[in-house]
């Protein structure tokens, strides 16, 4: 090794050689300072040449540290210009929907999987705790902005068996013209309720109840009419 | 930024300084560096010491400004830099001071030799952050290296100073 320093000078230069200037800074990684030490024990030729990288390595600093340092120019300089530059716009963080997916992407799959269950058991849990609360207190009142049901009880639907205007179906002759029947509709007080289906009118009579004599005699009445052909109770 | 200036400035400026080799351009040269670096802050990723940055900025902007000037201008101040040295042995050998010798050598390297002779010495940087600043292999940085120091000691053999080596 040490014969071979000097002719490997004159061809190529040997890898000890060339990481000799790094060990002597230190800047080498632990296995080539570890190869270069055992090198330089090896050969005397490497370690001359060592000492003669440490000299250069001293003077390279000595000449550098003479060369001083800036004027207060340049600072000013420096500061003049960042202080003439527009504002920096503050760095913009992502939209939260990249963060987000940003986040997810960093999870390794069996991660995200084991969070997915994690989060289907706690929605599920979730659904339970609900269930049972909502179990316990079905006679609880609410109230929302429409209804309030501390207030006094009201019927929510039409009460069917409140006593409600008659209704009749009611088929007109097929050469009817509209003026007569708005004339009859007028002189009955009636009103179409539901279309012609199959020629059929449902037509309610008045706004109030009537007994049975009464709409039996409505009914007749109706039936005689020239412009109907048939009329049956609808109630 | 007053902090990262205060903390790289005089390196920065040294660095520049050996590759301008004018105090003025130099000065010229940290304001402008330290300015880009304010501007491109977001874009430092992180992945090198900020001085291996910082010093990849002031080459580039180094060069730069060598480009700028004339070339004569810049073939005559090389050739002053090389024929002061050249003039020098006779002094230096006169002197018996290796040290200086060596510091007037140094000088006298080609940019390219000097500028890996300073990064790797004096601003410590290892083969991969040398490689990373300069835009070469890391091998071309070892070899680079070994034929500055090897032109090193020829110049100093010009003056008369034997190190024994090579």
């Amino acid at each position: 090794m040490m014969a071979t320093s000097k002719k490997v000078l004159e061809q190529e230069p040997s890898d000890m050689e060339m990481l000799l200037p790094w060990h002597a800074t230190g800047t080498l990684n632990a296995r080539d300072t570890r190869r270069v030490d055992e090198a330089l024990l090896r050969d005397a030729e490497l370690a001359k040449q060592y000492a003669v990288i440490r000299e250069e390595y001293a003077e390279t600093i000595h000449l550098n540290e003479e060369l001083g340092a800036p004027s207060l120019r340049a600072m000013q300089k420096l500061f003049a210009a960042i202080d003439a530059e527009p504002a920096q716009a503050p760095a913009r963080s992502p939209a939260i929907s990249a963060r987000i997916a940003g986040f997810f992407a960093k999870l390794s799959p069996r991660t995200l999987a084991f969070s997915a269950g994690l989060g289907a058991l706690a929605l599920l849990l979730q659904a339970g705790v609900i269930g049972v609360v909502l179990l316990k207190n079905q006679n609880v009142q609410y109230e929302t902005a429409s209804l309030s049901t501390n207030e006094p009880s009201q019927p929510l639907t039409r009460d069917l068996a409140a006593p409600m205007p008659p209704r009749a179906l009611v088929r007109f002759a097929p050469d009817t013209r509209i003026s007569d029947i708005a004339a009859l509709l007028d002189r009955y007080q009636a009103s179409v309720i539901d279309g012609a289906r199959g020629g059929l009118f449902r037509l309610q009579f008045g706004n109030r109840a009537m007994d049975r004599d009464e709409f039996a005699g409505l009914m007749r009445k109706l039936q005689s009419e020239k412009i109907v052909n048939l009329a049956v109770d609808a109630q | 930024m007053q902090v990262l200036y205060g903390r790289h400035h005089v390196r920065v400026f040294r660095f520049g300084l050996r590759l301008v080799r004018d105090e003025q351009v130099a000065e010229d040269l940290i304001s402008e560096v330290f300015l880009d670096v304010w501007r491109q802050a977001g874009k430092f990723e992180g992945r090198s010491a900020v001085s291996t940055w910082l010093l990849a900025i002031t080459r580039f902007k180094a060069l730069s400004a060598l480009r700028r000037r004339k070339d004569a201008e810049l073939d005559d101040e090389a050739a002053n830099a090389i024929e002061d040295t050249s003039d020098d042995p006779e002094v230096v050998a006169q002197k018996k001071d290796t040290s200086e010798a060596l510091r007037k050598c140094l000088t006298a390297l080609s940019p390219e030799h000097g500028e890996i002779v300073d990064l790797v010495y004096y601003h410590e940087k290892s083969v991969e952050e040398v490689a990373e600043i300069v835009g070469i292999p890391e091998n071309t940085v070892k070899t680079r290296l070994f034929y500055a120091r090897k032109k090193l000691a020829g110049l100093l053999k010009a003056a008369g100073v034997e190190r024994g080596w090579p």
